[in-house]
């Protein structure tokens, strides 16, 4: 752990976990959608839906959605701003099978109908962990500069990527591969050591069997 | 790479004759790699929101639960009127930790050091010495580079959560963190430091997380006025020349012991201890 992982981070309370981790969590989600959701189904398993009220859990996810960061001392009233920013949303408490305690399952619907679902843990100290997307298994933080590409299983994608990448001189920290059934859907994801730029998003797009591109930007300074 | 021992910290200090917390600064531009100028700015930050976070407390918020809320403005009036058991200058450090861990219960935006549940402690010591002594910004943030670098020690070879450690975890270190930052400010050596952050992690050993309605609020604010006030003295028996019997390194892996030995039910599930008693099971079933 870094010290500004013991002295920080500066964030509204209650709770790192329940509190900072849940608007990570929120945020992270609306990274991957791409935009503010119009809906939001959600659901907290656990200790979050156990003591979430009272640790801020449901608001604290709603602020994050609408773009807000841990932080930010809107966080509380953020019921308001989400009626403001036309979104519409519903928490429901439920139990999910071997998932860590503090975990959320966030299905967004955006304003042209697209659909996503997330499902993320908090860690404690305000760090997540993104476990599913759309139903397939992933596991990623978000602290480094991560690139998340859906693609049809076939050969070549991973190639692309890595070369993409090596053409921009950014370096691969960890790569994880991850697929629903062979010759199905599947997520690449790479966490790098620099930031990728919005050239490397746009190539990568053009490839054949790439789905979507999404880029999350490292989240240290939070 | 984040220091494994305190002793490791002070044989730095010794053997290239530097301060505890530029080891520690030092460490951070390494491991971040930042400049000296980028590392304490980022910790600067750090000061500030803890310094605005004070200057916010509202008197009349109430947290959501209902649980916490006001008894900073309580604290306030009673120690401003004089006549108090323990003077104005602990008054104000007993305040400090209340109202600093109510704003954090009511959703107000505080500086995690180590926990949100814990924040109170740091600031509480910080504040009031930074007024008794007239002491620099600039003095204070490397004050706070001594309190992370033995919480990184702590966490380390230890735990920071009441959810692995128990509040000996959370409180305890935190305390630990405030004493040595206190030792520092008053001109105590590296060794000094250490015996000050041993001291008072001794003096919270064994303490559990009970949480009422698991949420962090009773009894997490009053535990930050006893972190707290058990920093100051720790600090004053460290300056004093009062040795730790057991060195700090193998006091945090005590710690680490007796918290792996405290039951599930006392570490942050709101199912034992304070939680589980007839009134703390009321205040659950009602939420």
């Amino acid at each position: 752990m870094n010290i500004f992982e013991i002295l920080g981070p500066v964030m509204v309370g209650p709770s790192s976990s329940h509190t900072a981790g849940a608007v990570r969590i929120g945020y992270m989600a609306r990274k991957i959608l791409g935009e503010t959701p119009a809906e939001a189904d959600i659901l907290l398993h656990g200790s979050f839906g156990a003591t979430g009220s009272g640790h801020g859990t449901d608001r604290a996810i709603l602020a994050g959605l609408l773009g807000m960061e841990p932080d930010d001392s809107r966080i509380p009233d953020s019921r308001t701003h989400a009626a403001a920013a036309g979104l519409s949303y519903r928490f429901v408490s439920g139990n999910l099978r071997d998932a860590h305690p503090n975990t959320a399952v966030l299905s967004l619907t955006a304003g042209d109908g697209r659909r996503i679902k997330v499902q993320a843990s908090s860690l404690g100290g305000g760090r997540i962990m993104v476990n599913q997307i759309d139903g397939i298994r992933v596991d990623f933080t978000g602290e480094k500069p991560t690139l998340i590409v859906q693609n049809e299983d076939t050969p070549g994608v991973l190639s692309a990527i890595t070369y993409t990448l090596a053409a921009q001189d950014v370096n691969i920290a960890t790569l994880q591969m991850y697929r629903n059934q062979k010759g199905g859907y599947a997520f690449i994801i790479a966490e790098t050591d620099s930031d990728i730029s919005e050239e490397v998003l746009c190539q990568l797009r053009e490839k054949k069997g790439v789905l979507k591109v999404i880029r999350i930007a490292s989240e240290e300074d939070w | 790479m984040a220091f494994h021992s305190l002793e490791q910290i002070c044989r730095l200090c010794r053997e290239e004759n530097k301060d505890f917390y530029h080891v520690i600064l030092e460490d951070d531009m390494k491991e971040r790699e930042v400049s000296e100028e980028g590392s304490r700015s980022k910790m600067k930050k750090m000061w500030r929101a803890m310094v605005r976070a004070a200057e916010d407390y509202d008197p009349a918020l109430r947290s959501a639960s209902g649980l916490s809320g006001c008894d900073g403005g309580r604290a306030a009036a009673y120690y401003e009127a004089g006549g108090s058991l323990c003077g104005e200058f602990i008054g104000e450090v007993v305040t400090g930790a209340i109202q600093m861990a109510e704003s954090n219960a009511c959703m107000r935006r505080i500086v995690a050091a180590p926990t949100a549940g814990s924040c109170g402690v740091l600031p509480a010591v910080l504040l009031p010495c930074q007024k008794k002594f007239a002491i620099s910004d600039d003095r204070i943030v490397e004050a706070l580079y001594v309190a992370a670098g033995i919480g990184q020690v702590i966490a380390s070879r230890a735990f920071i959560a009441g959810a692995t450690g128990g509040c000996q975890a959370e409180i305890g270190s935190a305390s630990a963190m405030a004493a040595g930052a206190l030792v520092f400010l008053r001109g105590g050596d590296a060794g000094q430091i250490c015996d000050g952050a041993a001291i008072a992690l001794k003096a919270l050993m064994g303490l559990v997380c009970d949480p009422v309605a698991g949420l962090v609020e009773v009894p997490c604010v009053k535990r930050n006025v006893i972190g707290a006030v058990g920093a100051m003295t720790a600090a004053d028996q460290a300056l004093a020349g009062i040795r730790s019997f057991i060195p700090a390194d193998q006091v945090i892996d005590a710690m680490r012991e007796v918290g792996e030995k405290m039951d599930a039910s006392l570490r942050e599930t709101g199912l034992g201890g304070l939680a589980a008693t007839a009134k703390g099971e009321s205040v659950r079933l009602e939420s």
